[in-house]
């Protein structure tokens, strides 16, 4: 049998991409230096990262990538980068023999669990397995690597590749339509590179603003923990809509003020940066952007309704009914705080949710299915395609009274062909198979401590793996970890993750047979 | 004036036809069969050549021309003709054209493609259709002056109050005049004491929302609020209906058999429902509740469906009708078996290239009846015969079969009386019988 993929190709840009992550990581190396723990523990990394990377790339001296390849190259890379990102964790945990001791307490000892956090921070799930998230576990340099990590695949991690690597511009649309979240590709310049190099500018701007910002409101004392070490980590989770935190109570841990002030970077990480990109440019046009207007007035009524229960006291437990309970602001910040953390996927947490009622509960976890817009760095699946879905039975319903009407799905005025709608309801469907059917094997390989999953857990550390979002309900709430799942449980989700990341397409196309031959 | 008319199809034809009793005509077509005909069928000179051919253009001695019209069916065509005319001769250019991306296109630079004028027959069209459409009982609408006037032409039958009154009677109206009667095909210019009978057109020059309120005279029964227009068929005009149907906040209805084309206007007009089936089927028509519409506006491609899916509408319950007639002779026999309006697109576009070959003074042209009078638009100069005195005097100078309909002087609506005194640069609407058409324009 011939295989029709050039997969040498692949591989090859693969370990270029393995490659340059060596300089992502001369961060954390950085910082390693400057407190003086961890040096070892990231030099190693980037020896290995970098050979790894030279020698996958000696595989093809001039990679010819096709669409196909793309596929294969996307869905490879983001496996190589989560393993090469799980060695500085196995290193802190198991030391370097002759350099430095390791810290056998750490629960990412486990390969499994190293791979699972790595998995999550690239996919910017932000689902943790990390037993004390605390520097008296962990040094600060590796706390951090885990917030770059988020950073590096909130905007792509090959879309980056694309902005600063040469070799890649041809066949570039294929891999960034296999990469960036959302149904179709917008290219904001004739050049693809040139797009995501803005992309990325975009990107690092916002995160920069905000690591301002909450620095500032640090130095003026309305943040009281927020160092520039917290602001910098949290610029770094927030704008991927990631969730990592090296904070253990998450965003709990930090002034109302700092509360107030990541929401509306957490609703700019959601929106569609081609339309930041417009605004950039000077055209007003963003305001009337279909998705955005959806986006917007769905955060919007989602946090009136979940203000509502929390004000009038939708609590199980009677600390949690003092802090929130008739009282204005905190209810709406709250609300507000917890529908944008979970619509875009970022995931944090401002309260812990599973003390809340189980109305307001449910409805937090219907939002697990929405995602934030094409084009942002949110995961789910997407505000654009509920718009779609829910036009289309919209239309279902008028040609059932008019059986001759000819109605196309229309976005902001423009006729959708029937092929994207076709492609959006392939998705959609998909998607929730995908949950549920990974439900399914949750529930048969995972138990917790022993103990068999209750239909909500298994159901909402699904559902929030493939949507990338982080917490579940349950034991794996925003207070609790994904630690005490099953080995068997960690992997499936790693695949969840993995899929979810990338639209499930990509993936699921290399599991085809003619894939890979005609 | 001596004139080339480039392309011999129905539109070339029917100019030549009504411009060849004033003017010398040209013809030039491709097609042999068609000059020959056009030679024994009307008193102009046919010449077999292709349009774009400047040596064919010179054949047809293009130098002498002082207009040139190119009317062929294809855009491209016209466009590249009236290019080529530029090239050897300074003639005025008119060029038709079907598509109005190139209309929009001349409209931002005029001259563009050596083209002097420009018609949209399908934009013209749509355009008096949803003028119709707009004034639901009247039979024809033209705006003047930037649209501060209107003429519209009403039919008056048996039952509306208006039949047996005088016209002097019927006048209740300020900023409105009745121009003319149209009574058994001849045009009669009213006086005080003409009495309105049943079967005659009225003809009122007025401000727009006089002429609304004097339709709502003519005919008190019929609903003049329009809001459910459907449009059969799918070419371009009809195209342009419903859009032009969406740009004053209706919503449409517009049936199309083509799958394909029904698709591409779904996608094209937001605001309309699309319905893919074929109009002459009854049932259809009664399932989706055709007769509840206010107005069906059909434009098939044959005159023939184009009746029949008039009538029945009608027979379902529709309150009014418009048909096309791409044959002029049936724009009449169309209106006496119960079609409302019957509109021929070449007239329309008739009227539009008529502007421009008549007397240089006339802005602005709508033909009542054809060969029997027509209502102009004329910029009075410093020494036209109606400077400086009231109308009742410099009227007795012209000849009859004239009818000052109404006056703008600086964008403002002026209502013509007897004592009204017209001044310089004065925009006068006016409706002429065609026997004194010639001197009238002369003394303007």
């Amino acid at each position: 049998m011939r295989l029709w993929v050039e997969w040498r190709a692949s591989v090859s840009l693969v370990g270029t991409v393995v490659k340059w992550l060596s300089v992502p990581l001369l961060f954390p190396l950085a910082l390693a230096a400057y407190y003086g723990d961890g040096v070892a523990v990231f030099a190693a990394t980037i020896g290995i990262a970098f050979a790894a990377g030279w020698l996958l790339e000696r595989l093809d001296d001039d990679p010819d990538l096709g669409s196909r390849e793309a596929f294969l190259m996307v869905a490879l890379t983001w496996l190589a980068v989560s393993a090469v990102g799980a060695l500085p964790y196995l290193f802190e945990a198991h030391g370097i023999p002759g350099v430095v001791a390791g810290s056998p307490d750490s629960t990412l000892a486990n390969p499994v669990n190293a791979l699972f956090e790595s998995m999550s921070g690239f996919t910017t799930t932000g689902a943790t397995v990390m037993g004390n998230i605390s520097f008296d576990h962990h040094s600060r340099a590796l706390m951090m690597w885990r917030q770059v990590t988020q950073w590096l695949g909130g905007m792509g991690i090959v879309v980056l590749a694309l902005a600063i690597l040469p070799q890649l511009s041809v066949g570039g649309a294929q891999l960034m339509d296999a990469e960036a979240p959302g149904p179709g590709l917008e290219k904001l310049t004739p050049r693809i590179a040139q797009t995501a190099r803005r992309l990325w500018g975009l990107y690092l701007g916002l995160t920069a603003l905000e690591v301002v910002v909450l620095a500032l409101a640090h130095e003026v004392e309305l943040a009281p923990n927020m160092g520039l070490y917290n602001a910098v980590a949290h610029g770094f989770t927030t704008m991927p809509t990631g969730g990592f935190s090296p904070a253990a109570r998450s965003i709990e841990a930090f002034s109302a003020v700092a509360q107030w002030i990541i929401i509306p970077f957490m609703v700019a990480a959601g929106t569609n940066f081609a339309l930041f990109w417009h605004a950039t440019v000077g055209d007003r046009h963003f305001l009337d952007d279909t998705e955005f207007r959806w986006y917007v007035g769905s955060l919007g009524v989602l946090t009136a309704v979940l203000a509502g229960l929390l004000f009038t006291g939708q609590v199980t437990d009677a600390e949690n009914v003092g802090r929130v309970a008739s009282a204005v602001e905190p209810a709406l910040r709250h609300a507000a705080f917890q529908v944008a953390a979970i619509v875009t996927t970022t995931g944090y947490a401002s309260m812990d949710f599973t003390l809340w009622g189980e109305p307001a509960k449910y409805l937090l976890f219907a939002m697990l299915f929405v995602g934030g817009s094409a084009g942002s760095t949110g995961g789910g699946i997407k505000i654009i395609r509920w718009i779609v879905v829910a036009k289309s039975v919209k239309r279902e319903l008028f040609t059932t009274v008019h059986p001759d009407a000819v109605k196309p799905v229309r976005l902001g005025g423009r006729a959708l062909d029937e092929k994207s709608v076709r492609g959006i309801h392939a998705f959609t469907l998909l998607y929730l198979g995908i949950v549920l059917v990974g439900t399914f094997l949750v529930a048969l390989f995972g138990t917790h401590g022993g103990e068999p999953l209750t239909v909500f857990e298994s159901l909402a550390a699904t559902a929030s793996t493939v949507g990338n979002v982080g917490p579940g309900f349950g034991f794996a709430g925003p207070m609790g970890s994904y630690l005490s799942f099953s080995a068997p449980a960690k992997l499936l989700m790693v695949a969840f993750m993995w899929v979810g990341r990338l639209e499930i397409f990509p993936v699921l196309v290399l599991l085809t047979r003619s894939y890979w031959t005609s | 004036m001596r004139i080339l008319v480039i392309g011999a199809g129905e539109v070339g034809s029917s100019i030549a036809g009504s411009l060849a009793d004033a003017h010398e005509i040209v013809v030039l077509d491709v097609d042999g069969d068609r000059v020959d005909s056009l030679t024994f069928e009307h008193d102009v000179l046919a010449i077999q050549g292709d349009g774009t051919s400047l040596d064919d253009l010179e054949a047809a001695e293009v130098e002498a021309a002082d207009v040139v019209i190119a009317s062929t069916d294809e855009d491209e065509t016209n466009l590249v003709a009236c290019g080529t005319v530029k090239t050897v001769s300074d003639a005025f250019t008119i060029a038709r054209v079907e598509q109005p991306s190139f209309l929009r296109t001349w409209q931002r630079s005029r001259g563009v493609f050596g083209v002097d004028f420009m018609v949209c027959t399908d934009l013209l069209t749509a355009q008096a259709i949803v003028r119709i459409v707009g004034l639901p009982t009247a039979r024809d609408v033209d705006p003047f002056a930037n649209g501060l006037v209107q003429m519209a032409e009403f039919e008056v039958d048996a039952d509306s109050p208006l039949a047996g009154q005088t016209v002097a009677e019927a006048d209740t109206f300020d900023a409105l005049t009745f121009a003319a009667l149209v009574r058994d095909e001849e045009v009669v210019l009213p006086r005080g004491d003409t009495v309105i009978e049943a079967d005659d057109q009225v003809v009122v020059i007025g401000r727009p929302d006089r002429v609304e309120a004097f339709a709502g005279a003519v005919s008190p029964e019929a609903e003049t609020d329009v809001e459910d227009v459907v449009v059969v068929g799918g070419s371009t005009t009809a195209y342009q209906v419903a859009r032009l149907l969406e740009e004053r906040g209706l919503s449409p209805t517009l049936i199309e058999q083509d799958e394909a084309r029904a698709r591409e206007l779904a996608e094209d007009l937001p605001k309309t429902t699309v319905l893919q089936h074929d109009a002459t089927d009854r049932d259809f028509l009664e399932r989706e509740h055709i007769g509840d519409a206010d107005f069906v506006v059909s434009m098939l491609d044959s005159d023939e469906k184009n009746l029949l899916v008039a009538l029945l509408s009608k027979r379902v319950g529709a309150a009014r009708t418009v048909a096309v007639a791409d044959n002029p002779q049936y724009v009449s026999l169309f209106q006496t078996v119960g079609v409302d309006v019957a509109v021929n697109p070449r007239e329309v576009t008739a009227e539009d290239i008529t502007r421009f070959t008549r007397e240089r003074q006339a802005e602005n042209v709508a033909i009542i009846e054809p060969e029997k009078a027509e209502v102009l638009e004329v910029e009075v100069g410093p020494e036209s015969v109606l400077v400086g005195r009231p109308i009742r005097e410099a009227v007795a100078d012209l000849p009859a079969g004239f009818v000052i309909g109404a006056i703008t002087r600086n964008g403002e609506f002026v209502t013509p009386r007897g004592d009204t005194v017209v001044e310089p640069n004065d925009h006068v609407v006016a409706l002429v019988t065609n026997e004194a058409h010639d001197e009238v324009a002369d003394q303007l």
